[in-house]
């Protein structure tokens, strides 16, 4: 089914309505969502990093300690969790429904590709709007963490801003982006491939469903490993090579 | 001319189509019988390649549609128009967009066409006000002629049937029937339909053939089969539970 949807780029612009409509349903619908969840995901890592400073690490470098586990870690992950429950779901229970009422089968015996239709779309969709959203998560979390800060530490807005510059790199916030992009077509795939593989009835839409969530969960995960292990080699060679050509 | 030879379909250790033959002429109305779950469904999506045998073939008009390249079987499909036994209407569309989806998105008819198509079809199957409502917001004979509507809006040459009939009140039955019989007739297309209805499989068949173990043990005109004194058949049609038709 990879293979197939990948094939189905080439339909790209012939298909851009339902890419959109796609877009709206993960990505604007979605906001609420991944803005509660990153309010308070900041908010927990500033008394998390508060706590575990106390008394070893100067409380001037909160904002950056923060501002990099949230760019590189915690935004994509934590948001691609949760749309994991949302989207994949969504996608895994509308398709499985659609497989077992056999709305698949009269769309490809009126000469429709699914695939072109349904998942590629879906997965398009599913890589720009992660992406979107954890920029929009990145945002809100590192807010959330300096209302906690300003609101509860007694730290002044500029000292936890100044940390967060002073630590921050472009690099950070990229990897996190481009592991965002990953979790998209992860989630999209996985909620296409359940809800294409259901069967018998509503049980079976159930079954799917968990399966989509379950494995995109666990994959995301291991992705995440994955991802984050390549990311930084990249960036350490590259670094490493500057400096050497300084040399 | 459609020709199925020697088709064979197993799902697991249960065989489901036996090394079945048939042959339908141009413009012939074939209705399947036979007891539910006895393969009907299975035959049928297998005409309309939407499953693939274990072994065997079916020659269209000279194609075997299981070596089809993907093109051509898109080709086929095109010909071919497919009435599920619940409709299988998309119900995430509406009832005019779910008429005019192949127009669209398969044959990229122009909007003001497949608007003046869809009027037309809705209207052929009496439901020209319904096009702006849901399918959840209809009847099930409603989402029947729908369905209907959609199969026969991009004027295919080929029909399926699958119970077209199945979970209908009699008075609805008969209208889906003489839907049928009149799409068939206006549009002179081939046609196939597998149901256990007796009713409609005699309104709308020129030939009456059963599915049994998974081939075909009889097959004759409708007023041969009302008369028929082969077992199998004068069992089914007469709804008797002793006979050689083991009850599942």
């Amino acid at each position: 089914m990879l293979g197939r949807t990948v094939a189905a780029l080439r339909h790209l612009f012939s298909s851009l309505h339902l890419i959109l409509a796609q877009m709206y349903f993960t990505g604007v619908k979605s906001i609420w969502l991944v803005m509660v969840t990153s309010v308070f995901t900041g908010g927990v890592s500033a008394w998390q990093a508060g706590y575990q400073f106390k008394s070893y690490v100067p409380m001037r470098y909160l904002g950056g300690a923060v501002g990099k586990a949230v760019l590189i870690e915690l935004a994509p992950v934590l948001t691609a969790l949760v749309m994991a429950g949302r989207v994949g779901a969504g996608i895994a229970a509308e398709l499985g429904t659609m497989k077992v009422t056999e709305q698949i089968d009269a769309m490809e015996s009126m000469a429709v590709d699914p695939i072109r239709y349904l998942v590629m779309p879906r997965f398009v969709a599913g890589i720009i709007m992660l992406t979107v959203l954890t920029i929009l998560a990145d945002f809100i979390a590192i807010l959330g963490a300096m209302g906690v800060a300003v609101g509860f530490m007694e730290m002044p807005s500029e000292t936890f801003m100044n940390g967060f510059r002073q630590l921050f790199l472009m690099r950070d916030f990229l990897a996190g982006l481009i592991k965002a992009a990953g979790f998209g077509a992860i989630i999209a795939f996985m909620g296409c491939y359940f809800g294409f593989a259901a069967e018998g009835g509503a049980e079976g839409v159930g079954r799917s469903t968990t399966h989509a969530v379950v494995s995109a969960a666990v994959l995301i995960l291991v992705a995440d490993y994955v991802l984050a292990t390549l990311l930084f080699q990249i960036c350490s060679r590259s670094r490493n090579y500057i400096r050497g050509s300084g040399r | 001319m459609f020709t199925i030879e020697k088709l064979h379909k197993g799902f697991g250790p249960l065989t489901v189509l036996d090394g079945l033959d048939l042959e339908v002429k141009t413009g012939q109305s074939v209705v399947i019988i036979g007891q539910s779950g006895c393969g009907k469904s299975v035959l049928l999506k297998h005409c309309a390649v939407l499953m693939r045998p274990d072994s065997g073939k079916i020659i269209v008009d000279g194609q075997s549609l299981f070596e089809l390249p993907r093109r051509d079987l898109m080709a086929y499909r095109q010909r071919v128009g497919v009435l599920f036994q619940f409709g299988a209407l998309f119900d995430s569309m509406t009832v005019a967009e779910n008429v005019g989806f192949s127009l669209k998105e398969s044959l990229r008819v122009k909007p003001a066409r497949i608007k003046e198509v869809v009027e037309e079809k809705l209207a052929l199957v009496g439901l020209s006000e319904i096009g702006d409502k849901m399918p959840a917001e209809i009847s099930g004979g409603m989402k029947k002629r729908v369905a209907l509507a959609r199969a026969i809006a991009a004027e295919p040459d080929i029909l399926l049937y699958d119970e077209p009939t199945t979970g209908l009140d009699p008075i609805t039955a008969m209208v889906i029937n003489e839907l049928i019989v009149d799409v068939n007739k206006k549009l002179g297309v081939t046609s196939i339909a597998v149901t256990h209805d007796l009713a409609s499989a005699f309104k709308i068949a020129d030939r009456i053939v059963m599915l049994y173990q998974g081939k075909i043990v009889y097959d004759g005109s409708p007023d041969e089969t009302r008369v028929t004194t082969d077992p199998i058949v004068h069992q089914f049609i007469n709804g008797l539970s002793a006979g050689p038709i083991a009850v599942r």
